[in-house]
């Protein structure tokens, strides 16, 4: 059955690579990379039309490159790496075949004919809807059937990865259970499933009802299910790049988790309730119960939080213990000052975990508070938390993990590393800013998706405070430093893929080293000798932040009209 | 190391750090206030949102609106009827492209029933400055009762996109003494 199956041993890891997988890793990488640069390129036309001195596109312009934006960023970009992502935790981690790699190039194919439809339909300008295309608004069938596509294929992807799990289980390719960056991955795609399933449950009525099949589409429930897709679907990034974390935290250190019980137990959390997250969205809308409310926007209780904070911890935790373990051991900090950070992978990572937590998490759960959500609902604090979240969190950890899949899975060498070292810092950074940036204007009670908070043409005229446009202003100019790391990114990585020096069949890369087996010390995943006080002081920040910040928030609320 | 299996075949019966274990158990608990937090404020807070909602047909809406604003209008500006309801009573607010119809005049410390519907796509009721924001959806009418607490002057944002002219959406709300 797998007769014809090639493999090669990867000199560096001594894995061996499926080459049919490796195929598929490099196209689902290269055409998500694609399509960051054209998200990215209309996200930059977006905050720049913000930015109220600047006010560049047209407000039809503005509309579609924003709806365009959404699409190609948080949907094609993401999930296109998610396969990436999916491939390599199945077929390389287990050295082990791909399932069905044909059925994986229909599934890309769908995924690149479907994100091609929409994008074409939404560039004709008659589907100007936004990212969620909230009933009644109507774009063209072709706005939905492209989406419907995408998901499709995204869903053969999911199959051929659990197939690919299924046949390394049978054809034992490795010992015991998956590791832990496999379980994550796992994770991601069974939520995935669930996402597009409920996607195709919504919006396959929505394109009937588009081409004049069907005569009405209840607003209400069409939020509520499109967001069992649309949140949940960034659920998907969550746990991708928190495996992504692990995985950069293992080839850069030899790091091994603190404890495999704690970091699973932590993903099952996610499988089990990261998909109430669709009540986020329907805390001010009419006629839901405090109760369901209450209970889902929780996530029962905030166990799926519980997951993330406990990652928050993990993470950091088995790198400290590994650079610990390897003589790292001054004061509180030397394992972290002493750390790679002219390493991009490494740097990225550990900025995308730090602002994941600090900006992304903290606001997030905020924002998901019942109440306080009557204070930010649809103001620019909400894509402030999510560009916290999906940008500054997920997207520069998919960034840090293609500076080792361009060596490892392209074969070849990084070109200007010097840029590359830069890249994450003025990613990073420029996506932190942008994520703080527009929180504060949203707390200052300014409307996301909007193209002129002047009111210029109003017939009554409103005016925000002119802290409002002062924030507005620091947006754009971080907007400009994270497209100026997006290029670097794409640059860097285009150029190498396509002009890097090709590295021999048995050439160890000079970058990234992996730290022989033997350094990994084993018995820090005991009891008794864990000492990682740094980590213990970063969580210790973490959480007086937390607590303080969303307390600080009731007191916000605490000042508005009463209301019941 | 996480790109390996477990090198404990039973990793399950491994044991957890005291650090770790107690980092479990504190942001277990905290998950516990911030849950409580919520169901709380139902009872001491002031500001919860209500679930009390009915269907409606836009152009039922419309028309309760209407006779509102046939009732009680006190005069006009830049086109909008100012309607001033009692103090206490139902009051309609229609979202609508591009406008929030009509403008409301309350007074400061009584409590009314706003009730906010569209009469077409989503709108966004986004009240300013206080920063006050409710979805508006067509077909149903929300029933929220506000006490506004301090007088004046007051924005009403679309912050739902709701077309080409989103940004022309601009309302506006007196309180008055």
């Amino acid at each position: 059955m797998s007769s014809n199956t090639v493999f090669r041993t990867c000199p560096t890891t001594g894995l061996k690579v499926d080459l049919a997988a490796e195929k598929l890793i490099k196209a689902n990488a290269v055409a998500a990379v694609i399509f960051l640069a054209i998200g990215g390129l209309f996200g930059l036309l977006v905050a720049m039309t913000r930015w109220p001195e600047v006010h560049l596109l047209p407000a039809d312009w503005f509309y579609l490159a924003l709806t365009a934006h959404g699409l190609d960023v948080l949907l094609v970009w993401i999930i296109f790496f998610e396969m990436a992502v999916l491939y390599f935790a199945s077929a390389v981690l287990l050295n082990c075949r791909l399932a069905g790699p044909r059925w994986a190039w229909t599934g890309f194919a769908l995924m690149l004919v479907g994100a091609l439809i929409t994008n074409v339909v939404v560039l004709q300008g008659g589907s100007s809807v936004m990212f969620t295309s909230y009933v009644p608004l109507k774009a063209e069938p072709g706005f939905y059937l492209g989406i419907i596509l995408f998901a499709v294929g995204a869903l053969i992807g999911c199959f051929v990865f659990f197939g690919t799990l299924v046949v390394a289980r049978q054809e034992r390719t490795y010992e015991g259970s998956v590791p832990l960056v496999t379980f994550g991955a796992l994770t991601a795609a069974i939520i995935a499933v669930f996402t597009i399933a409920s996607g195709a449950i919504i919006l396959i009525p929505t394109l009937l009802w588009s081409v004049g099949l069907v005569n009405n589409i209840d607003p209400l429930l069409y939020k509520t299910i499109w967001w069992a897709m649309g949140h949940s679907s960034q659920q998907i990034n969550v746990s991708a790049h928190v495996a992504i974390w692990y995985a950069i935290a293992a080839i850069t250190f030899g790091a091994r988790p603190l404890s495999e019980k704690v970091s699973r137990t932590a993903f099952l959390m996610y499988i089990l309730f990261l998909q109430l997250a669709s009540a986020h969205h329907l805390l001010v809308e009419p006629g839901f119960s405090s109760e369901w409310r209450i209970f889902n926007t929780s996530y029962a209780m905030y166990l799926a939080v519980l997951g993330s904070m406990v990652h928050g911890m993990t993470v950091p935790g088995s790198i400290e213990a590994a650079q610990r373990a390897r003589g790292l051991n001054k004061g509180m900090f030397e394992w972290l000052r002493k750390a790679p950070w002219g390493n991009p992978a490494f740097a990225g990572m550990f900025m995308s975990l730090v602002f994941f937590g600090f900006i992304g998490g903290i606001s997030g759960v905020v924002m998901g508070t019942e109440q306080i959500n009557l204070i930010m609902h649809n103001t620019l604090y909400v894509p402030g938390h999510f560009h916290g979240t999906v940008v500054a969190g997920t997207t520069l950890a998919f960034m840090a993990i293609t500076y080792y899949l361009v060596p490892l899975i392209f074969r070849r060498e990084i070109m200007f590393m010097k840029l590359a070292k830069l890249q994450p810092y003025l990613f990073g950074i420029g996506a932190a800013g942008i994520s703080v940036f527009m929180m504060g204007a949203g707390t200052l009670g300014v409307s996301r998706r909007h193209w002129d908070m002047q009111f210029a043409d109003a017939v009554l005229p409103f005016d925000y405070p002119s802290a409002a446009f002062l924030m507005m202003g620091l947006n754009g100019m971080f907007a400009i430093l994270a497209t100026l790391g997006g290029i670097l990114f794409v640059v860097v990585v285009v150029g190498s893929v396509f002009f890097g020096r090709k590295l021999a069949p048995d050439e160890k890369p000079s970058y990234p080293e992996v730290p022989p087996q033997a350094v990994v010390v084993a018995e820090h995943g005991s009891a008794h000798t864990l000492k990682i006080p740094g980590t213990t002081m970063l969580v210790a920040i973490f959480f007086i932040s937390f607590v303080l910040y969303y307390f600080v928030n009731w007191k916000y609320l605490s000042e508005v009209w009463p209301l019941s | 190391m996480a790109i390996t299996p477990p090198s404990e075949r039973i990793w399950w019966k491994e044991p957890i750090s005291k650090i770790e274990l107690s980092w479990v158990i504190i942001a277990f608990s905290w998950g516990l206030i911030m849950f409580f937090m919520m169901i709380y404020w139902h009872g001491a807070g002031e500001q919860n949102l209500s679930s009390e909602a009915y269907k409606i047909k836009p152009e039922q809406f419309a028309a309760k609106t209407q006779a509102m604003i046939d009732a009680h209008t006190v005069r006009e500006e830049s086109g909008f009827p100012v309607v001033r309801p009692p103090a206490g009573s139902d009051v309609y607010l229609t979202g609508r492209l591009f406008n929030w119809w009509p403008i409301l005049e309350l007074e400061k410390d009584q409590s009314y029933r706003l009730h906010l519907s569209s009469v077409d796509v989503q709108h966004g009721f986004s009240l300013q400055p206080v920063n006050i924001n409710i979805q508006v959806h067509p077909g149903y009418d929300m029933v929220v009762t506000v006490k506004p607490d301090r007088a004046g002057e007051y924005g009403i944002i679309c912050n739902e996109f709701c077309g080409i002219g989103h940004h022309l959406m601009a309302g506006k709300l007196y309180v008055v003494e």
